[in-house]
């Protein structure tokens, strides 16, 4: 009854159109003249009473890298899914940029806009290859009808090897994706985000299940790309958080425990008192 | 160039242009050059049979173009076939208004009901074109729509399975009812002529029997130019990770949609030109088991390989024909069992034996 009332509050709101009579989200160009990419205000996701997300407050600064941090459960996926669409916000805000609001566009539309996303678990499509996993994620129109005809020209192509390059898959660009090994996919993944060219990447923990070579390249290949993206880390590993971050944020039972750069974190008592004894 | 290279490598490209000369040049010309008594000959009975077949294997591909490749099983195909047929048998009747028994210019089964007019849904359908846009048309808008609204709700996997047989079976039973306007329980039957051909005559057969095989013929190259285009990619990737396909800015209803009701399209084209060969539609053509049926062909067959649903409805109708006249009463169990075997062992189908096991 509530949510209902609430709905049909929303729905009368002045300041706001109807959710159809929306321009599609087309135009790539990203308004960023405050220096912030992404807005997260006053988030608020429940699942069945339990709040996932509670009063989350968050800010990005464009071409910057930013980790997150968290115990398990604190709601690091549940506001990745906030940002790109899959989970609608109970209450809050969430813009990209000055002037995109996101809660009102759905998972490909945020995507098209240019906000990238890697899954915590690798999810590349393992029947196409390497090649096909990067021309299927590139920047182009992606309307069925376009799809029919489409073909790869130089220029992407030059892209693609340009990415494989970038993400050490160049040997195996005809390679069946499902045979990559672990890491190789996490790359893939990454690659794929890449060729999306999008404003903001947000990566899933990309070392879980990694071996200690893999971790530092995967560390190399993520600084590599701030400033020219913004990046969001969400990660449990320390030793990674602690060789990339610049920022690194504390999510806490699903909203901001503490901010700021790695040591001044670690050193801060909040952090430690709900950190203690899990072994950080 | 490059493009007819990414449909299939020069050997496979000789063996379909091969088969489909067989198909379409090679039965008729068994048919009709060859003594009755000789291994070679192809009986006239057979005509018609292989072009009811040929429409058999017209649907696997529409069916294998969803299930293999957009991961979509549908058990309700049966529906958009039966349609393209009623759209046909339409014509069939109009067309020989005044030469049915009552010698009427309505159809039998409407002077039998004692309707003194054609209701308005009849209009148009004594024109040819008319009545062969709609078995196109109706079965597009239906899947259309259908598909529209499941899969706006992202309704996947078995709970979509479950409710086209819903569809097929409520469509069914609209068309089983004499008030439908569509010949109730006896459907439309009785044809004599399409565009002024004999239907009874063995030239007209031939001639349905060449143009289904040349029609099959095309579709399969157009499935196939569809699989291998990057349409066809975005298919397989939706149905093996759909939301990772979304996250990477592609709408994925839009492709569903696209590849759902050319589908539904391909089914009607069947349907339509399965009617002539078999002289009859009616509604049992909706039921549920018929859609089952349609489903197995192409597990059998192999999934996802285009040619597999060809070679599945070919081998399970094959059965069928003997099964039928030698053991009427085993049939449907013989048919539950292949079904279970091809699900265990088989899982890609008879195609399946003869692939490589990494090829994509
Ligand atoms: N769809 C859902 N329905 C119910 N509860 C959910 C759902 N998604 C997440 N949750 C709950 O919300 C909380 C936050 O989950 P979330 O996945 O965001 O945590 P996380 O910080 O990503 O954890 P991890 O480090 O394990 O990945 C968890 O307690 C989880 O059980
Ligand atoms: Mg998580």
């Amino acid at each position: 009854m509530n949510a209902w009332l609430e709905r049909t509050r929303e729905f009368w709101r002045r300041d706001q159109v109807f959710d159809f009579m929306l321009p599609p989200l087309q135009s790539r160009e990203l308004d960023v003249s405050h220096g912030v990419v992404l807005y997260l205000e006053n988030i608020t996701v429940s699942f069945d009473g339990f709040k996932a997300l509670n009063n989350l407050n968050l800010y990005v600064n464009n071409g910057e890298l930013r980790c997150i941090i968290g115990a398990n459960g604190a709601g690091k996926t549940t506001m990745m899914d906030v940002i790109t669409g899959k989970t609608r916000p109970d209450t809050g805000a969430v813009f990209f940029g000055q002037k995109i609001d996101l809660t009102k566009y759905n998972e490909s539309e945020i995507a098209a806009a240019g906000v990238g996303r890697k899954f915590q678990k690798p999810t590349v499509f393992e029947n196409h290859t390497v090649l096909e996993n990067l021309e299927l994620a590139m920047q182009m129109n992606k309307s069925t009808f376009v799809s029919l005809t489409a073909r790869l020209s130089g220029e992407q192509r030059d892209r693609i090897d340009e990415v494989l390059s970038i993400i050490g898959l160049t040997e195996q660009v005809y390679l069946r994706a499902g045979l990559l090994s672990h890491g190789q996919k996490q790359w893939l993944e990454i690659g794929m985000l890449l060729m999306q060219s999008p404003y903001l990447l947000l990566v899933d923990e990309p070392v879980a299940g990694m071996t200690q070579q893999e971790i530092e390249r995967t560390a190399e290949l993520l600084t590599s790309l701030a400033p020219r993206h913004s990046v969001v880390v969400v990660e449990h590993d320390m030793a990674f958080v602690r060789s990339i971050a610049r920022t690194v944020t504390v999510l806490h039972e699903g909203s901001v425990l503490a901010e700021g750069k790695m040591d001044e974190v670690q050193a801060n008592p909040k952090v430690i008192e709900v950190y203690l004894g899990e072994g950080y | 160039m490059t493009r007819l290279r990414q449909m299939h490598s020069p050997l496979a490209w000789g063996m379909v242009f091969l088969v489909a000369a067989l198909g379409i040049v090679g039965v008729p010309l068994l048919n009709t050059m060859t003594e009755a008594g000789s291994t070679w000959h192809v009986p006239d009975y057979m005509v018609p049979l292989l072009g009811k077949f040929l429409c058999y294997a017209l649907v696997a591909l529409a069916m294998d173009l969803i299930w293999g490749y957009a991961g979509i099983l549908s058990l309700g195909h049966g529906v958009f076939f039966a349609l393209g047929g009623y759209a046909m048998g339409m014509y069939l009747m109009r067309s020989m208004a005044g030469l049915g028994v009552y010698r009427s210019e309505l159809p039998d089964f409407m002077v039998f009901l004692d309707w003194k007019e054609l209701p308005w849904f009849w209009y148009g359908f004594d024109n040819f074109g008319f009545a062969m846009f709609m078995a196109l048309a109706v079965p597009a808008v239906l899947a259309y729509i259908f598909g529209f609204l499941a899969f706006r709700s992202r309704i996947k996997g078995v709970y979509f399975s479950i409710i086209t047989q819903a569809m097929t079976f409520a469509l069914m039973l609209l068309f089983f009812r004499n008030e439908t306007g569509f010949g109730g329980n006896n459907g439309l039957t009785d044809f004599k002529f399409l565009l002024g051909y004999n239907l009874q005559e063995h030239d007209t057969r031939l001639a349905l029997y060449v143009i289904t095989a040349s029609v099959l013929f095309i579709s399969y190259l157009v499935c196939r130019w569809l699989v291998t285009s990057k349409f066809g990619r975005v298919l397989m990737a939706i149905r093996d990770a759909e939301s990772r396909v979304m996250f990477c800015g592609y709408n994925p209803l839009q492709y569903k949609l696209f590849a759902w009701t050319f589908s539904a399209i391909l089914c009607g084209l069947a349907g339509a030109l399965y009617v002539p060969q078999v002289g009859i539609i009616n509604p049992s053509e909706m039921m549920p088991a018929n859609s089952i049926e349609m489903a197995i062909w192409v597990a059998v067959g192999g999934r996802g390989t285009l040619i597999g649903g060809l070679v599945g409805s070919g081998v399970v109708n094959g059965m069928k024909s003997w099964f039928t006249v030698s053991y009427p009463d085993l049939w449907l169990y013989f048919l539950g069992g292949l079904f279970i075997f091809v699900t265990l062992f088989l899982p890609r189908g008879l195609v399946g034996l003869f692939k490589r096991k990494d090829s994509a």
